[in-house]
């Protein structure tokens, strides 16, 4: 596969991924939260596709897109949601707790902020043992509001640690517009800036462009053990948590909505110069992703729930 | 070897062993290397150990926690130091969502050994900000251990068992025991996590005392004495996980249990040992339970105010005669020795 047709393909697993959750959350099998990232593939997978698999990343509550791009395991995550032994929690954590340590995706939780000065504390230990390795922290616009954040990127900066701050600005934290949560004369990287960590701004639908700032990020992490903060502008199709559209419901418009859905991050490669693939090479991606899912659902839906009798265990290394 | 030094001194050694013994422990905190040293417990570990292992912080609590745990789930075995308790407050999210629950809610696929110290204390005009004994609320929730050295030698010991912990310990030390000295092993040992210690044997009234509250259990026993009973005093050392098997054995012998803890009665606790007494050893006890700690309001600063809200030896030697059906009043166990309510003897004079 080209580099183009291996971002299409991941791209398009998460989204048909996502849809699949969302076409089977009615079966009211899937007993816990989830939050959706159709319209955000970009920044997952151009910013994983300069990672290598010994890199860290960290997410929040809409992490499914990040876990995959890392190569976090589809059958596990499944049964993760499906609240089954089998998942990658054991059935401890669910959609909003994510992780696979062989693929470098440490770990995900859904307390907006929290994870950001986690990600840092790896990128420490990375240092202090002289690893290469860089650590990502994808985050949303909501996180920059939170203390936590400026605490490590300063933190970050003071110790010039290799950690990505990987922004996705959708716009809306739930459903409270940009608007009413910061001024808007600046822009989330010129607020990161103040801090004297390097900042870039990029299309967030354009995954090319998001792997070329990626890219530079992770060369000054690399060679400098720079830190650095990428704000990359996308849009969330669905409801903030769920599997529906919430066009209606008032909080944005329809107008709105089509405009971003014009422009599709997946729609756009695959229109774009860098990929040279047929049509029915396409048809084939879709098929064989089809196919994958198929399977994976299955394995979580067959798995066993874990024994009730288990709850209390764990608590406790 | 044994020889007498202080409970800061003793934090201080147990420290050093540990970053001597393993690589991966880190200690940072707000004034870790400065010239005072966390009164004392840190002075000289950077300058041994180095500066990237042992660091002062930003003054960014509830960040450098999260950073703390993402070092201990990626290899590290981080101590983070607070000079109140108090100040620990704002990284509340980051101990209560995350370090408690990590190991937890990702199926047990890491763990997040690391020591979080916190210091509490009392009198000298700390007031409402500075004097908090907030025990209660860390060992409300699981997945965190709870412990309160009492003795130079129990803050080395369970010190360095906590840093060989695989999970996040909570070590909640007293202002007023930093000065004083004990007797305490040389070299490497450990005190196990979850043992509360018998210091006095009684057959009377049990005294459970929780740090600081124990040495004045401790005075009281012995003015008990004086009135001829016999109580036995045990030094809970560690909060969660409980012994309660030494709890209940000791009031099934006594019948009787007053319970004396530096941080408030209400929810707290001697709260929960109360309930721990009543529901598992109801058969034994001759009298009901009694809590002594810190009345339903906050810390007031000025001495006037102050004067009788921390108790003493005098109000746990009370309730134990009361449970014993006898009277008593405050007086007499009361020493007139001049000293002040505020300074725990006359070589403390604040201001911290």
């Amino acid at each position: 596969m080209s580099k183009a047709s291996d971002l299409l393909h991941q791209m398009l697993r998460i989204r048909m991924v996502e849809e699949e959750i969302a076409e089977r959350y009615a079966e009211q099998e899937m007993r816990c939260p989830v939050h959706l990232s159709i319209g955000q593939e970009a920044p997952a997978v151009g910013v994983c596709a300069v990672l290598q698999q010994a890199d860290w990343v960290f997410s929040g509550h809409r992490n499914h897109a990040h876990y995959l791009a890392k190569g976090g395991d589809l059958k596990r995550m499944l049964a993760e949601i499906y609240g089954k032994e089998t998942g990658c929690c054991g059935g401890r954590g669910g959609s909003m707790h994510l992780t696979d340590q062989q693929a470098g995706f440490i770990g995900a939780t859904p307390i907006v902020g929290s994870t950001i000065p986690i990600a840092v504390g790896a990128a420490l230990t990375a240092q202090l043992r002289g690893e290469d390795r860089v650590v990502v922290i994808f985050l949303g616009d909501g996180a920059v509001e939170t203390g936590v954040f400026h605490e490590s990127v300063n933190f970050a900066c003071v110790r010039n640690l290799p950690v990505i701050f990987a922004c996705e600005d959708n716009g809306y934290s739930v459903y409270s517009p940009m608007s009413v949560r910061q001024p808007p004369s600046r822009s989330l990287s010129e607020l990161a800036a103040g801090h004297g960590i390097v900042t870039s701004k990029v299309d967030g639908n354009d995954v090319v462009a998001v792997m070329a700032e990626a890219g530079a990020a992770v060369k000054r992490a690399r060679e400098n053990g720079a830190p650095s903060f990428i704000e990359m502008t996308t849009y969330r199709w669905r409801e903030h948590c769920g599997p529906d559209f919430d066009n209606h419901i008032g909080y944005r418009s329809e107008n709105e909505f089509e405009q971003w859905r014009d422009l599709d991050p997946i729609g756009a490669l695959a229109a774009s110069a860098h990929y040279d693939g047929t049509e029915s090479e396409l048809e084939g991606m879709k098929k064989a992703i089809a196919q994958e899912i198929e399977e994976a659902f299955e394995f979580a839906k067959e798995s066993p729930f874990p024994p009730a009798g288990d709850a209390a265990k764990g608590v406790y290394a | 070897m044994t020889r007498s030094i202080t409970y800061a001194a003793a934090l201080l050694e147990a420290q050093d062993i540990c970053l001597e013994r393993y690589p991966e422990v880190l200690l940072m905190g707000l004034g870790v290397p400065d010239p005072k040293g966390i009164f004392g417990s840190t002075l000289g570990l950077q300058e041994k150990h180095g500066a990237q292992r042992v660091f002062d912080i930003p003054l960014s609590e509830s960040a450098m926690t999260g950073v703390a745990l993402g070092s201990a789930i990626t290899g590290m075995r981080p101590i983070i130091t607070h000079q109140r308790i108090d100040f620990a407050l704002v990284s509340m999210e980051q101990i209560v969502n995350q370090a408690a629950k990590w190991h937890y809610m990702f199926g047990g696929t890491m763990n997040a050994p690391m020591v979080i110290r916190m210091i509490i204390g009392r009198g000298w005009g700390q007031g409402p900000q500075h004097s908090q004994s907030l025990q209660a609320w860390f060992a409300h929730v699981p997945g965190l251990k709870v412990i309160m050295p009492t003795t130079a030698a129990d803050a080395k010991g369970l010190l360095i068992a906590a840093v060989e912990d695989e999970n996040p310990v909570i070590c909640i030390e007293h202002r007023w025991l930093y000065g004083i000295a004990d007797d305490v092993p040389e070299g490497y040992f450990t005190t196990e996590l979850g043992s509360a210690r018998v210091l006095r044997e009684g057959s009377d009234v049990t005294l459970v005392g929780a740090s600081y509250m124990t040495l004045e259990a401790l005075r009281a026993a012995e003015k008990l004495a004086e009135q001829g009973v016999d109580a036995e005093v045990i030094d809970l050392r560690t909060v969660r996980p409980l012994d309660s098997e030494t709890i209940l054995k000791s009031v099934a012998k006594t019948g009787r249990v007053v319970i004396a803890d530096t941080g408030h009665r209400a929810f707290g606790i001697s709260a929960e040992i109360s309930a721990l007494v009543t529901e598992h050893a109801f058969s034994s006890l001759k009298s009901a339970p009694v809590r002594i700690g810190l009345p339903d309001f906050p810390t007031p600063t000025s001495p006037a105010l102050a004067a009788t809200y921390y108790p003493t030896y005098a109000e746990i030697a009370v309730a134990a005669m009361e449970s014993l059906g006898r009277d008593a009043s405050v007086d007499i166990f009361i020493t007139k020795n001049g000293g002040n309510h505020d300074q725990p003897d006359p070589s403390f004079v604040g201001p911290f």
